[in-house]
């Protein structure tokens, strides 16, 4: 276990590691993507009360939830890389901010969609709404800090205290609909009893879930291959890759 | 652990426990603020201000819809089940606004302390369901739920 997440601090063993990972993960992702987004769509019966504009939910839900975990990520990689000093860490941060950026711009912009028939507006600043916004600005500001400094240890660091910063508004964000009051409606998914949302249409949304997990997990594995083969594109192990040598 | 790395660790959990506390402070401090709407038993308490807009949540009762015959003005009664304020609307609702629904109205408090309402958002609840499945909790056939459906 140990040697395995110190190998992962290594980046010819980790560009190994995630090409391998990236191959079998790729079609796993885009056959249950697939196979989710055809199920929701086209299978899944319409809301008794919404008709067919509810099943938005099978890109708004699962981008929602993806960006808060990748939040997570991003931040745990923040801290690792402030106590261990990890190279990797850093390059992992850096990945994850973009990813997370795009994901809770799509929750953003297919709730407004979604709002507009339903509620009868765009957007309302509500405890749920507001605190995504945050998390958008959030995001976007790790990537601008990066991008700020010239020496990227110190942009690392910086970066990092403000990821950290920023976990504070995870919890509100999952818990808003319950300590406030608030237009968006409370979780229809709960861990603990049963779900507010029927089985038909839960199992192509936990499905959908699962896919932009993997979406994520694809796509900022590939943002830190190409960050590792720029950094070391004198180091032999990529001039070996690329056929150089 | 090394007891440099120690040091940082603490240093790590110190910033996320200071801004959390710091956030939590304050989200504290304005929580009527976040608050996106009054229930009605805080209007009818007399705990929303008169002088300026506010928004009023709950669930439309039922049978308390009274629509105008000539123009596109409403009247119905907001209730949170322990009080209701009656809301006076003109304009075209949205299409989830129905009896028994939630319903989140903006506007004042006129002198009698109904709201005079200037937007009328539905809220939705976080039941998902097919219209057969919600005919059988309902007892009722399915025709009715279907003709919602566009």
């Amino acid at each position: 276990m140990w040697s395995f997440i110190h190998k992962l601090g290594s980046p010819p063993w980790f560009f190994r590691f995630s090409g391998n990972v990236v191959k079998w993960l790729l079609p796993v992702t885009i056959a249950v993507l697939f196979v989710g987004a055809f199920w929701g769509l086209l299978v899944a019966p319409p809301d008794y009360r919404q008709g067919n504009s509810y099943r938005i939910i099978y890109i708004h839900v699962p981008a929602a939830v993806v960006s808060l975990a990748g939040y997570y990520v991003m931040a745990l990689a923040g801290a690792i890389s402030l106590i261990w000093r990890i190279k990797m860490a850093d390059i992992a941060m850096k990945a994850a901010a973009p990813v997370g950026a795009v994901l809770t711009g799509i929750a953003l912009v297919t709730g407004a969609i979604w709002g507009k028939p339903t509620w009868g507006t765009w957007w309302v600043w509500d405890a749920r709404i507001t605190s995504m916004l945050i998390l958008f600005f959030l995001y976007l500001g790790v990537v601008a800090l990066f991008e700020a400094y010239e020496n990227k240890a110190a942009a690392a660091k910086a970066c990092a205290v403000l990821s950290l910063v920023g976990t504070v508004n995870i919890p509100i964000i999952y818990k808003s609909v319950d300590w406030w009051y608030s237009l968006h409606q409370p979780a229809s998914i709960k861990f603990t009893g049963e779900s507010a949302i029927d089985a038909s249409m839960l199992y192509p949304l936990l499905l959908m879930i699962t896919a932009f997990y993997g979406l994520f997990a694809l796509v900022v594995m590939m943002n830190m291959r190409a960050d590792l083969v720029w950094h070391h594109r004198q180091s032999s192990w990529v001039r070996q890759w690329a056929g150089f040598e | 652990m090394h007891p440099l790395r120690k040091q940082r660790l603490y240093g790590v959990s110190l910033i996320v426990l200071l801004s959390s506390a710091a956030i939590g402070l304050v989200a504290f401090a304005l929580r009527d603020n976040i608050n996106l709407f009054y229930p009605p038993s805080e209007v009818a308490a007399g705990n929303a201000p008169a002088d300026r807009n506010i928004r009023l949540g709950g669930m439309v009762v039922e049978g308390s819809i009274e629509r105008s015959e000539t123009s596109l003005a409403t009247q119905f009664l907001v209730t949170d089940y322990e009080a209701s304020v009656s809301v006076r609307y003109t304009g075209i609702l949205p299409d989830l606004f129905a009896e028994g629904q939630g319903v989140v109205a903006e506007g004042r408090l006129n002198a009698s302390r109904e709201l005079i309402a200037t937007q009328i958002l539905a809220k939705h609840d976080e039941n998902y369901m097919p219209p057969e499945v919600a005919a059988a909790l309902e007892g009722k056939s399915s025709a009715p739920a279907d003709s919602l459906l566009p």
